[in-house]
Order: C-alpha cells, then sequence, then structure tokens
C-alpha cells in the first residue's frame, strides 16, 4: 500500500483538497467548543453577567432615581431617571462584560491554558480562532443584553415594542466593538499585569462617565465633548434614543457610523494581534 | 573547615510575634515594588466615582436634609465613597488576592516550613492590605478636604474609621475564602459585594427605605462603616457612631480569629 | 535527630501513618522508599514540624513539635516534593526573603543568598522570574531555599523528580558534600539508583508501616538473593495460547533459584548464582531466546515488598 492511495481531502468533512477551509465551516467547527464551554461555565458568571445590573437599576434608578425630579428637558428626554439610566447601563454593561471576556480569558487562552495552540494546531487558520472567538463573546453579550430588556421591562421605561429590539442590536454592536479592541491588546501585551492599569485608567472611567449615569452636558462643555469622543457615548447614546423613541436621525447615523467604524478596525486589530501572538 | 559546617550554625534570636508578622508585610512590600502603577492607580477609583456620580448625577439632585441640615449632594456620597473604597479594597485583597497565594501559589506553604506561624500570616496580610488601604483613604480625605467636603474636626478620625472599615472586612473576607476551592467561588463574593456597595445608603439616604428593609439594612456591616464616616465628615457624631466601631472591632476580632484557626486546620495537617 | 515511636497520621477516616518506629542519627543519610501513596510524604510533614501526628510520640532534634515547631523549624531544612517557590519575587528575592522568615538579618540574608546561587549555579538568573526558569533550575532554587539558614537537618522529598540525568548527578553530588560538612539528610525517592547512592539507611513503607529497614547493602541480602538470571523464551509458537507462556516455563524451573517470577515477556530466577541457573536452564532442553545474568537491585527488593501492582 502507498500513500497516494488515500484520496486528497477525504475523511475530512468540508476539506477541500488544498486543505484550506473556508470561514464559515471552521466558525461552525469551532462553534462545538465554544458552545460546549459556555454551557460548563456561564454559571460562574450569573451573577456579575445577569445579577450586577440588575442591582444598579434598582440602586441607582428605583432608589437613587426616587430622589431625581423626573424632567424631561434635563434627562435628555427621559420622563423618569430610571427610563434615562436603564438603555445607557445597558450598554456600558455590554462594553464592561466584553472587555472582561475578551482581557483575561484571551490572555490564558495562548499563556496559561493554552486553547488556542490546540486549535491551530489543526487545519484551522489563526484568523479563524480568532474570528470565532469574537463571534462567541458577541452572542454572549446579545444574551445577557437580551435578558436585561426583559428584566426591565415590566418597570416600563421603554417607549416602543420596537425600540428595545434596535437598542438591543445597538448594545451588542457596543460591546464587540469594545470587545474586539481589548482583543486585540491583550494579545499585543506580556503580562496580565497591564489589565488592571487599562481598567481603571480607561474602562472604569469611560463607564462612568459616558453618559449612562448622567447626561453628558453636567460635565460642562469641555467635559461634554470629552464624553463625546469616546465610541462608548456614541453606544448609549443611540441605544437610549431608540428605547425613549427620541431618535433624531443625523445624530443616529453618526452614532451608528462611529460605532461600525471602530469595530471593524478592532476587528482587524484583533485578528492581526492573534497572528502576531501566536508566530512567537 | 567548610561553611555549612554545623559549628559556625547561623545564630538567630527566636522571632517575635511582630517581628514575624512585619516579615510577611515585607515579603508583600517586595512584590509591589514592580507594580507600583497599579498601586498609584488603585486610589483614583473612589474619586472617579466621586466625580461621576457625586457632581455628574448631583447634578440633577437638589440637596439631602441630614440631620437637619441641608447637604449637598456630593457632600453627602463622598464619605459613602470612603467608606465603600476601603470595603472594595479590602475584598480585593483579602479574596482575590490571599486565595492567589494560598490555593494557587501556595505560598504559605512555604512560609510554614520556617519558623512562622499561622497567625503571623494573618495579621501580616490584613496589616499589608490595611497600609494599602490606608493610604488610599487619607489621599481620598485629601481629595475631600480641598473639595470643602469636610466640615469638622472630626473628620481627622475619617482615616481611622477607614482603616477599622478596612480591617473588619479584611478578616472577614479571608476568614470566608479560606473555604473557596476555585475561582468560580468569587461569584459568591460578587453577590455579596455589588448589593454591599449598592444597597449601604452609600449613593441615598436610609430613609429611601422604608420599616423592615431599613432595620436590615441599618445592621449590615458596611451600612455601619458608611454612616460612620458620614458621621465623622460632617461632625454628626453620637451613641450611633460608637455602635458602628464596636460592631466593626468585633466583625474583624471574630475574622482574624477564624482565619487563623482555619489556616491551622488547612495547612497543617 | 529524629526519634518516632508509634507514629500515626490519620486523615479523617483514612490513616496515612499506621504506627511507625524511626531513630535517624546525626550525620547520616537516612531514605525513605515506597510506593505513592505508602506514608512517605505524610512521615516527612510530621518531621518537617507542620503537621502535628495523631498519635504517638515525635523528637526532632530532641524538642517535641507540638510545642516547639517554630523553633524546630528554625534549625532544619525543608525541600517539599513540588517547588513551592514564592512567582511574585524574582529569584534572588525568594532566597532573600526566606532568610528572613528565619529572623536573618537583612545584610546576611542577601550574603546568603548570592552564595547560594552560586552554590546551585543561578547567579546568572538572580534578577529572572521564578516563571521563567525551566523545571530543574526551581528545583535547584528551591534546594538552595532549603539551605538557607545553614539547616543541621535536611529533608528533601523527592528531590530529583523531574531532573534530567546532569542536573541529578550535580545534585548527588551537592547533598553528599553537605552530608560530608555534618548535615544529617532524610530523603524520599522512587529511584533505587539515588537511595543505593545517597543513603547509609533506608526504610521501605508501604500502606502507612515500615515494611523493612537497614542499609541498601543490608536489605538485598535479606529480601533478595545475590543474583538474579532473567531469562526469555520466544512465543511465537504459543501465539494462540491466551496464557503467558511463561507461566509454563516458570513450573518447570521452579526448584532452579530461591524464588520465580513471571514477568509478560521473561522470567526472573532469584539465586545465588545466576550462572548456574542458566546452565540447568540448558541441561532440562529448554532454549530461551535471550539472557541476562545480573547482580540483585534494591529495585529487586523493592518490587518483592510491595509489589507490582499499580497503588494509584
Amino acid at each position: 500500500m502507498t500513500s497516494t492511495d488515500v484520496p486528497a481531502g477525504s475523511g475530512i468533512p468540508g476539506g477541500s483538497p488544498g486543505g484550506a477551509l473556508g470561514t464559515l465551516t471552521a466558525l461552525g467547527r469551532l462553534s462545538d467548543y465554544w458552545v460546549t464551554a459556555s454551557l460548563r461555565t456561564w454559571r460562574g458568571s450569573v451573577v456579575s453577567a445577569f445579577l450586577s445590573p440588575i442591582f444598579y437599576v434598582l440602586a441607582m434608578g428605583v432608589l437613587l432615581g426616587g430622589f431625581i425630579e423626573g424632567d424631561p428637558d434635563r434627562l435628555e428626554g427621559a420622563p423618569t431617571y430610571l427610563a434615562f439610566i436603564v438603555p445607557g447601563l445597558v450598554a456600558a454593561h455590554a462594553m464592561q462584560t466584553a472587555m472582561a471576556e475578551t482581557s483575561w480569558p484571551v490572555f490564558s487562552n495562548f499563556k496559561w491554558n493554552r486553547v488556542y495552540d490546540s486549535m491551530v494546531a489543526t487545519p484551522l487558520t489563526v484568523r479563524q480562532v480568532a474570528l470565532a472567538h469574537l463571534v462567541s463573546v458577541t452572542v454572549r453579550i446579545t444574551l445577557i443584553c437580551a435578558v436585561f430588556v426583559v428584566v426591565t421591562a415590566p418597570f416600563g421605561v421603554y417607549a416602543t415594542w420596537w425600540g428595545p429590539l434596535l437598542g438591543l442590536g445597538v448594545q451588542a454592536l457596543t460591546g464587540i466593538c469594545f470587545g474586539s479592541l481589548m482583543y486585540g491588546y491583550s494579545c499585543r501585551i506580556t503580562t496580565d499585569a497591564a489589565f488592571g492599569v487599562l481598567f481603571r485608567l480607561v474602562v472604569f472611567p469611560m463607564f462612568l462617565f459616558s453618559g449612562a449615569f448622567f447626561p453628558v452636558a453636567n460635565l460642562g462643555p469641555v467635559g461634554e465633548r470629552l464624553a463625546q469622543l469616546t465610541p462608548l457615548w456614541h453606544g448609549v447614546h443611540l441605544s437610549r434614543m431608540l428605547c425613549l423613541d427620541t431618535v433624531d436621525g443625523p445624530v443616529a447615523l453618526l452614532n451608528l457610523a462611529v460605532l461600525l467604524v471602530v469595530t471593524a478596525v478592532g476587528v482587524r486589530w484583533a485578528v492581526t494581534g492573534l497572528e502576531r501572538r501566536m508566530a512567537w | 573547615m567548610s561553611a555549612t559546617t554545623p559549628t559556625d550554625r547561623l545564630t538567630v534570636a527566636p522571632l517575635t510575634s511582630v517581628q514575624a508578622t512585619l516579615l510577611l508585610v515585607e515579603r508583600n512590600a517586595i512584590t509591589y515594588r514592580g507594580a507600583w502603577k497599579l498601586f498609584l492607580t488603585g486610589f483614583l477609583e473612589p474619586v472617579f466615582y466621586l466625580f461621576s456620580i457625586g457632581i455628574g448625577v448631583g447634578a440633577l439632585i437638589e440637596s439631602f436634609t441630614y440631620h437637619g441640615q441641608e447637604v449637598p449632594y456630593a457632600e453627602f456620597v463622598a464619605p459613602g465613597m470612603l467608606a465603600a473604597s476601603a470595603f472594595n479594597g479590602a475584598l480585593l485583597d483579602s479574596c482575590f488576592n490571599f486565595f492567589f497565594k494560598f490555593k494557587h501559589q501556595r505560598l504559605y506553604d512555604s512560609v510554614l516550613a520556617t519558623p512562622m506561624v499561622t497567625d503571623d500570616v494573618a495579621r501580616g496580610e490584613v496589616i499589608w492590605g490595611q497600609l494599602r488601604g490606608g493610604s488610599y483613604s487619607a489621599a481620598f480625605l485629601l481629595v475631600m478636604l480641598v473639595m470643602g467636603y469636610l466640615s469638622s474636626w472630626w473628620a481627622l478620625l475619617a482615616l481611622p474609621a477607614a482603616l477599622l472599615i478596612g480591617f473588619a472586612f479584611s478578616a472577614a473576607a479571608m476568614a470566608w475564602t479560606t473555604w473557596f476551592t476555585s475561582w468560580q467561588d468569587f461569584e459568591k463574593v460578587t453577590l455579596v459585594q455589588v448589593p454591599l456597595f449598592l444597597f449601604s445608603a452609600t449613593f441615598f439616604p436610609v430613609t429611601a427605605y422604608d420599616g423592615v428593609l431599613r432595620w436590615v439594612v441599618e445592621c449590615t456591616p458596611l451600612y455601619r462603616g458608611v454612616v460612620l464616616c458620614r458621621e465623622l465628615c460632617t461632625g454628626n457624631v453620637g451613641v450611633e457612631s460608637a455602635i458602628s466601631v464596636v460592631y466593626l472591632l468585633a466583625m474583624g476580632g471574630i475574622g482574624l480569629a477564624i482565619v487563623g484557626r482555619r489556616l491551622d486546620r488547612l495547612l497543617l495537617t | 535527630m529524629i526519634s518516632a515511636r508509634g507514629l500515626r497520621k490519620a486523615f479523617g477516616e483514612f490513616e496515612a501513618v499506621r504506627g511507625i518506629d524511626l531513630d535517624v542519627r546525626r550525620g547520616e543519610a537516612f531514605g525513605f522508599l515506597g510506593p505513592n501513596g505508602a506514608g512517605k510524604s505524610s512521615t516527612m510533614r510530621m518531621v518537617a514540624a507542620v503537621s502535628p501526628p495523631t498519635d504517638g510520640e515525635l523528637r526532632i532534634l530532641g524538642m517535641d513539635p507540638a510545642v516547639d515547631g517554630p523553633a524546630i523549624r528554625g534549625r532544619i531544612g525543608v525541600c517539599p516534593q513540588a517547588d513551592t517557590l514564592d512567582s511574585e519575587l524574582n529569584v534572588r528575592d525568594n532566597l532573600v526573603i526566606y532568610a528572613r522568615y528565619f529572623g536573618i538579618g537583612r545584610a546576611e540574608a542577601r550574603a546568603r543568598a548570592d552564595e547560594l546561587l552560586e552554590l546551585v549555579n543561578l547567579t546568572e538568573k538572580a534578577k529572572a522570574k521564578v516563571d521563567d526558569l525551566s523545571g530543574g533550575m526551581k528545583r535547584r532554587l528551591t534546594i538552595a531555599r532549603s539551605l538557607v539558614n545553614r539547616p543541621e537537618l535536611l529533608l528533601l522529598d523527592e528531590p530529583t523528580t523531574g531532573l534530567d540525568p546532569q542536573a541529578r548527578h550535580l545534585l548527588w553530588d551537592q547533598l553528599f558534600r553537605l552530608k560530608s560538612s555534618g548535615v544529617t539528610l532524610v530523603i524520599t525517592t522512587h529511584y533505587m539508583d539515588e537511595a543505593e547512592q545517597l543513603c547509609d539507611r533506608l526504610v521501605v513503607m508501604d500502606g502507612g508501616v515500615i515494611a523493612a529497614e537497614g542499609s541498601p547493602a543490608a536489605l538485598i541480602a535479606e529480601h533478595s538473593s545475590r543474583e538474579v538470571a532473567e531469562v526469555r523464551f520466544g512465543s511465537a509458537d504459543t501465539a494462540a495460547d491466551a496464557v503467558n507462556p511463561h507461566e509454563r516455563y516458570a513450573e518447570q524451573l521452579a526448584d532452579l533459584g530461591d524464588r520465580v517470577e513471571v514477568l509478560p515477556d521473561r522470567l526472573l530466577v532469584y539465586a545465588a548464582d545466576g550462572d548456574t541457573v542458566l546452565e540447568g536452564v540448558h541441561a532440562r532442553g529448554l532454549h530461551p531466546v535471550a539472557t541476562l545474568v545480573r547482580r540483585s537491585t534494591l529495585e529487586d527488593v523493592f518490587l518483592r515488598l510491595t509489589g507490582r501492582t499499580l497503588v494509584d
């Protein structure tokens, strides 16, 4: 028997003779890993993913909101502080969760438990591995935000039924926008100590000052402009306009364009980051 | 004669418990030499909260009536942030960092193979956490002073009060962490930490609660810490302040005793 | 140095050490042999004064570990089975800080650290992170760390597991030198050659008790024969036979040695003179495909006493 008896590509469903895999085929294969891993570990993040934002809504929106006058002129058109804070808080939570998911977990996948090493030892390419991870983060974020929207709906904070649905899309986009940026960053650092400083100096202030908790106009003219430079403000603002049915066409298009452009840059940054990293 | 001959043995006096405790502090300080950025940025967290919630959200709130005086919202929130940051820092040190050293790195296995004993470890870790937390609290108090949020000489005691909060939560959290087996257990910490942080009348007066709920909140440890700091910073000190002090001292003392025992049981078997 | 009578250690229902007597004398190298789970590490931890005995009497350097734990630990060195280095400190600081735990002054701790780095050939790595060291380097650092207080008694739990042959021999030389300078060594190991090389006296532990005790030569003399003849028969003719063909041959050869042991691929015949055994085999018209005569080793003693089945 000689080795030529084996037809090229046989035994590898979907594998072309050249060995290159289509991106969709590759993502399909990797989805098994991500679904299995997520099913095994989702309980471990139930509190931080689902309960924490609800605690925030109760404490800030309901309890602190009880001391805040419901004046639409001072709350970007929201009838109550609760209605103001919910859409922005979901978008900000999507950002935080996505960045948490693409920091230590990504670093661990090439540094400690080395899941990526085992993946790229198969016909899968590094690009496909990075994309599959980003897709899985997007799916997670969308699920988390969806639960949040369902839980907050009875509080009467949404103006229309379709608003929160479109808002959900924006929240997920906001999440992956920051998730992909963090992914690329994780691939380019040498020690995980870098995360601590980044979370404290960038992620956390952005969470607090990008208009999720109060109208950015309260920051004064300079502060307002600075806050509007962050992609998070665009996500928060678009999400809020959709949920409160106060959409201002040109601003909404600008918000969406910013999110899409940054996401495109982020995904590219993530893929090249992992390619560089795996070549070490 | 060779350097390792028993006859020229090192003669060292036995360690006193103060020395032993400080040795662990020394070890932690050395690991921090390379992490000064992390150390410096740590104190910013309450400042960010103060500016975001206190000033940004505060612009939407006129003022609260507190002990018969009108208090601007930021001035009301700032002492709460002082207490909450001591609390958050203590949990970070005593749950995450302690678990890492205890279970992951197995640091104490090697420490206990020397003349050091478990109580030295417990005390050393708590004191180290206090040095770090205390310097953050002092920096935050300076920010409050500059912003004009301190209206009483009692505020001088706010620093020891913040240290007391840190001590109580460090010891209790460390005791709790000795039962943890995996990183998954940290969801339980989040489950306790986030509600305590948000609902301990940090951001709004306790009058937001009615009846039993209010009574429950008043019995929680972070609430005691928050009102203690608020009473000191605004000069409304009374019997309630003394109750808070005793409560937190007892919590820390019991926690520390449990840590020593649990380490004995887990590491010296 | 160490004296134990009826020493026991129980973890709940499970009894890891079930009553052992020990005497380790000053200046000797004493070995613990035994399969995994035999109770070696539990015994070592009791001797290191970090694990209180459940029952029995234990004296280390003339002191009771329950009363004088810190004083005992101040005079012994411990090299644990798993490296418990401080990954947050660099290589040199690992030694300096550890020395400080013994109450050694800062200046002296630094001098001692440099001296030990030299001893284990890690001077160039002084500033390196522990995580960046190879397995062998970490092991050497752990051993250096155990010497930081100039111990009178050094406890080494599987010191050479995971080391390459060069590093093992280097370590043996160093341990031998320590012993010559008067340090008492207590070593656990799985490696019989290591035990034969290093230990003046050893015990074989199995199931929490001491199965045998003595010098390596005495143990071989007592529990094995002087020589072993290894005999292998071809299996082509009995391929269909489910039974190991060596079983059948074993019966035919049983009277040639003190004892015959059947392995899947060969027979071991224990006898004072191996060549006589082989002559006997040929005299009976049997034609083994391979034969070998060798001296008995500690490994033979070990397998004789603790069996060939896996314990865990």
